[in-house]
């Protein structure tokens, strides 16, 4: 690329296509480019740069992924265990069952002992500390989504157990809830969609008891880095190749890419899309940082899909989008009740905060244009809670619920960034610097209408 | 078990409710629109008919006198109720889908009933039977402010003389009977304020006016003077005595349970508006996808999902405040959170889905007009939304009122 083509506006720097440089423009930005090199090398940092092993808070280095470790095949392939739903009493209640309070009880826990007190220290590092993905799998985040049959935790899988832990994990932190819940995401789908012999290759894996390598480090990647992103409409694709699948294309939002085992990709196959499952050891396989905005503890990761070969085991579900359409509905429940579980965080903080901030002599919660913020940060977190649980419960008891998340997403999505730009506000100056996590949730929060994947309840 | 569906036990009531919302308030719906303040004669034969299906039980002890929180209710076993509250808030939003104005003017079920429902005795439960009860509280001077208010109550011998002006009362012309708040010692503040039951033959008081409003035309809203007006002490609602530790609080529990009611009429006069412009739309060529990202759908479909979004988080928030109320918790907070919601995505969606439907909509042609009108008022009664919101952030920031004015 020569030195004025590189200079061209559009696409970098946050510049739009429509930008045009004129001379002087052009020789700024020839003093700058200069201006930026000297000052690698007087800090002596040029050295590092080039030979910066990957990091996982810059993006543009590409490396391979992690070799992982072989699953061995088991099982026929036929298809898997299929979880049973939950009965309907017909009866409008908001109590959640005696087993899901006693799940809720640890989650909570959890959620303040250990993710609150990482938060900030892992979404400076863009990676979660070892001991809180070892404490999630101490209480079995891995295999919550796996009926107990195939070895999970819970005796009928539930969708609701899953939106409630989400929403207790998030309000802990998004980030590491998100980090903590994506090997869970892939257990969960496999659970959900495949085949006996796919079930008994991976499932042990993540329901062990924490002997051998432990639970391996997975995600479910359906986003691409596109803008107008519509998961029904996906740039990657999966060609028959043989009695196989041959993958190329470029997931993003994937959830510690560097580090992970197993991935479930979403490609278009025959016009419709499916899910496929690849071994990190697989060719053709890249993994670029991808540092967003925001739930930086999750490690966010750009996959990079290069003829990747795959056997005919490898198709996760069916191929007439069933159960891909599924994934998607299940995946943005997740987000929903991340949204929640955060949005409940800012309004605590929030809370004690204008209680305790004092402005003319008297705490600002004295004032209506203060307090009426929080009354409508606790009226539309609550909405956006019910409308969640709503759309949990019908997925739960095997109804279609494809209304209930499309209206959940779309109340969190808004309501919740509201609720995080509101909580930032409140804090005024204090909410725009990292001392307060109020910054952080305003960042995690713009997250839940951008996601795809990643989570799943 | 979390479960946010219509109660099974309620779906044949409210399946009745639709049918006479579509087939009764509908019809005539825009003809007492335009004749404002002529009595929907229609409505009498309906309220029999209601009474008639409340006789047998099969309402659930929905309508104005299902917010009673009676006392069974708490001796059963910790087991899950779906009562009378659900049963009301959800056929309440049906007839509201059907019109607002004309279920505000249905005998028997007024919000005095409600009041009455609320506060009375037992013993005052049996006498006031069968009677139809308006509502008054505002007065000239005083709105949202209504431990403000000035009308007096004063004992004179086993009677009170009430004298005071009240407006806004709705059914003022039509009950039989209105329930006026009313002091009987301004000096004693929000405690003294007590609730009367009294006949509208009762020759100290007087229907001066009707108001011309907005919307809900049909409903007729009255103003009414109390003239040395004398009504027996049998009924003053609830206890006489005057608690300055209680403090308003038995006058205002009538709100805890009124305005999940007055959430319903916006969750079902929005409702309204929705299903028929998402009809039009579709006729149009327009489809709601709900997998589909909005923003890769078309700007009138982005739209609709926005408002239908809204609408449902009201009407989950009226149901949970209902629900608590079957099931004895306290509900003031949410009851004025569902209230606050319903209030205002009342008014967006219905002012949205005539913007969507253009001079379609905005034309008597359609009633998608009449119910952006209709629905004004149920962010103003009640409560209005400004006090919704203080009541929510008090009780979330634990602020008392002296502290949070």
């Amino acid at each position: 690329m020569s030195f004025i083509s590189s200079l061209r506006p559009g696409g970098r720097h946050g510049l739009s296509s429509r930008e045009t440089r004129d001379p002087i423009g052009l020789a700024v930005a020839a003093v700058n480019r200069l201006a930026q090199s000297e000052l690698i090398d007087r800090v002596g940092l040029r050295k590092q740069a080039e030979h910066a092993v990957y990091s996982t808070t810059r993006n543009g280095f590409r490396v391979a992924t992690a070799a992982g470790r072989t699953f061995a095949r088991a099982g026929r392939r036929t298809a898997g265990a299929r979880p049973a739903n939950a009965p309907s009493r017909g009866v409008f209640d908001l109590t959640p069952t005696d087993d899901e309070a006693m799940l809720l009880d640890v989650v909570r826990e959890l959620a303040t002992e250990v993710l609150r007190p990482a938060a900030s220290a892992a979404d400076e590092a863009c990676a979660p500390p070892a001991e809180v993905l070892a404490a999630a799998q101490d209480v079995g985040l891995p295999s919550l989504g796996v009926p107990e049959e195939l070895g999970g935790i819970m005796e009928e899988r539930s969708a609701t157990a899953g939106a409630l832990v989400a929403e207790a994990l998030a309000q802990g932190d998004m980030g590491l809830a998100v980090a903590t819940l994506a090997p869970g995401a892939v257990a969960t789908a496999i659970g959900l969609w495949g085949t006996e012999a796919q079930q008994q290759t991976y499932l042990p894996a993540f329901t062990g008891d924490g002997a051998g390598p432990g639970v391996p480090v997975a995600a479910l990647t359906l986003a691409e880095p596109t803008v107008l992103f519509d998961p029904f409409d996906l740039a990657t694709t999966a060609l028959r190749d043989g009695d196989g699948f041959v993958l190329d294309g470029v997931k993003s939002a994937v959830v510690r890419g560097a580090e992970a085992e197993l991935f479930v990709v979403a490609a278009t196959l025959d016009g419709t899309p499916a899910l496929f499952l690849v071994e990190s050891g697989a060719d053709g396989l890249e993994v670029e940082a991808d540092p967003s905005m925001g739930i930086r503890a999750a490690g966010l990761s750009r996959l990079h899909l290069t003829g990747v070969r795959v056997g005919a085991d490898a198709l996760l579900g069916d191929t007439d989008g069933a159960a891909y359409t599924e994934c998607v509905r299940l995946s943005r429940l997740a987000w929903c009740a991340l949204a929640v579980g955060t949005g409940q965080a800012v309004l605590d903080y929030v809370k004690d905060y204008v209680n305790g901030r004092e402005a003319f002599g008297e705490p600002i919660s004295h004032r209506q244009s203060v307090a009426f913020m929080v009354a409508d940060m606790a009226i539309e977190v609550q909405a956006m809670r019910l409308l969640t649980w709503k759309a949990a419960s019908r997925a739960t008891r095997g109804q279609d619920f494809a209304r209930e998340v499309g209206l959940a997403r779309q109340l969190c999505t808004e309501k919740g960034m509201r609720i995080g730009l509101d909580g930032v506000q409140l804090l005024g100056g204090h909410g725009f610097v990292k001392e307060h996590p109020v910054e952080r949730w305003y960042r995690d929060l713009r997250a839940v209408g951008v996601m795809e994947g990643a989570v799943l309840v | 078990m979390i479960n946010l569906e219509t109660p099974k036990k309620h779906a044949t009531l409210i399946d009745q409710a639709h049918q006479l919302a579509m087939n009764m308030l509908r019809p005539i719906s825009r003809k007492y629109d335009r004749a404002e303040h002529s009595y929907p004669k229609e409505l009498d034969m309906l309220a029999a008919l209601i009474d008639g299906v409340s006789e047998t039980g099969a309402s659930s002890g929905a309508g104005a006198s299902g917010v009673r929180r009676d006392a069974s209710a708490a001796d059963d076993t910790g087991k899950v109720r779906n009562g009378a509250n659900l049963a009301s808030v959800l056929s309440v939003a049906e007839m509201c889908w059907g019109d607002t104005a004309l279920l505000l003017s249905m005998p028997r079920q007024g919000l005095g009933n409600s009041a009455i429902a609320s506060v009375a005795n037992e013993e005052q439960l049996e006498r006031y039977r069968g009677t139809w009860a308006a509502m008054a509280i505002t007065e000239p001077g005083t709105g949202s402010d209504s431990a403000n208010i000035t009308t007096t109550a004063v004992l004179d011998g086993d009677e009170y003389v009430i004298n005071g002006e009240k407006i806004y009362v709705t059914s003022g012309e039509r009950a039989d009977s209105v329930v006026v708040w009313a002091t009987l010692d301004k000096e004693l503040g929000r405690a003294a304020i007590k609730s009367f039951l009294v006949r509208k033959d009762n020759p100290g008081l007087k229907v001066e006016r009707l108001e011309h409003k907005l919307g809900i035309r049909a409903s007729d809203t009255a103003v009414i003077t109390f003239t040395d007006c004398r009504v027996p002490a049998e009924d003053l609602l609830g206890s006489p005595e005057i608690d300055t530790k209680s403090g308003f609080a038995g006058a205002m529990a009538t709100f805890d349970n009124t305005r999940p009611l007055v959430a319903a009429m916006a969750v079902g006069c929005a409702r309204a508006s929705l299903d028929l412009t998402r009809d039009l739309l579709e006729q149009a060529g327009v489809e709601v996808d709900y997998d589909r990202p909005a923003q890769s759908q078309s700007a009138a479909a982005a739209t609709f999902l926005r408002l239908e979004a809204d609408w449902e988080g009201a009407k989950l928030l009226m149901m949970q405040a209902a629900w608590m109320a079957d099931n004895r918790k306290p509900n003031s907070l949410e009851a004025s959170m569902a209230k606050a919601k319903a209030g205002r995505v009342g008014s967006d969606v219905t002012l949205s889905c005539v913007q969507l439907c253009g001079t379609l909509g905005y034309s008597e042609g359609e009633l998608l007009e009449k119910w952006a009108r209709d629905s004004k008022i149920l962010d103003i009664f009640e409560g209005t939304q400004q006090i919704q919101q203080l009541i929510v952030a008090r009780r979330v920031l634990g602020l008392t009122s002296a502290e949070l004015r």
